[in-house]
């Protein structure tokens, strides 16, 4: 059985997330982030942020509600209960603070098949309300014994 | 800061997830997937109890570089990762990296995260810009 290809290029409706503060500190309490710019409104405009600021790697949670739609699709067919996160890729733009409106806009970059293992590569694209890039990803999912 | 040359090492990162912190993660970061939260569904897909989740391990990995650049989150400009080994709450991760590229305001990294021998994240490629 070889993987199917026909999802390459397609894109999936945007998903939008409301940032609100007590989402960001409990994200920050969760990894371990102390830095006050994360957990105190004053001390992140001190720092130069319009709000209380979010880590970077806030935007697994922010992001991620937009690739869940294209892993389920059955067009793309992951074969999700033997499915693994196998890489992830981020590139940062504007932080991203308590106050925002992100959107996601998640797409299929790639599928292969690579030593009886499949590779479904998405790239996902978020951006804020004023219409300026936070962060792009490129998620790699894989399936063995397909 | 912009004083890290080719083959300096940033500061090194320990934290020892707690035997809750899977669940608080999995709150926070909205996954819900029970190998990392449910001993017995875990097991019953053949793993020795709940896992990690990778990109919690992913976020130790950012956490060191933001730290060495005096705490700026804007410092962080890309970060790529492989997932490899799995990882476990109650042992001490140790993120280790190393500079392999330095230059104008500019470093690219490699780092490795691991607990004991087991490495969970390696090839991690991070570009950190620097004031």
């Amino acid at each position: 059985m070889a993987v199917k290809t026909e999802a390459v290029g397609k894109q999936w409706p945007p998903a939008s997330f409301e940032v609100e503060a007590a989402k960001i500190n409990q994200y920050a309490n969760a990894v371990g982030e102390e830095n006050p710019i994360y957990h105190d409104a004053e001390a992140a405009r001190a720092a130069g942020f319009r709000d209380l600021v979010a880590p970077p790697m806030f935007c697994v949670v922010y992001s991620a509600p937009a690739l869940g739609p294209a892993i389920l699709d059955p067009e793309v067919g992951i074969n999700l209960p033997v499915m693994v996160h196998g890489g992830q890729e981020f590139q940062w733009g504007e932080p991203v603070c308590a106050g925002d409106l992100i959107t996601t806009t998640a797409s299929c970059k790639e599928i292969y098949e690579q030593d009886g293992r499949g590779f479904y590569v998405f790239e996902s694209v978020s951006t804020n309300q004023q219409g300026e890039e936070t962060v792009r990803g490129i998620w790699t999912d894989i399936v063995r014994g397909v | 800061m912009s004083d890290f040359k080719q083959g300096d090492s940033l500061p090194e990162l320990r934290v020892t997830p707690d035997a809750g912190l899977t669940k608080r993660y999995a709150e926070a970061s909205g996954d819900p997937n029970p190998i990392h939260t449910d001993p017995e569904f875990a097991k019953s897909v053949g793993l020795p109890g709940v896992i990690l989740h990778g990109l919690y391990s992913m976020a130790q990995v950012a956490r060191a570089h933001t730290e060495a650049a005096a705490g700026d989150p804007r410092a962080l400009k890309r970060l790529s990762v492989q997932f490899r080994g799995m990882g476990f709450p109650e042992q001490e991760i140790v993120v280790t990296t190393t500079v392999k590229e330095a230059g104008d305001g500019r470093l690219v990294t490699d780092t490795v995260a691991a607990q004991g021998d087991n490495r969970i994240i390696r090839n991690a490629e991070a570009e950190l810009e620097l004031d």
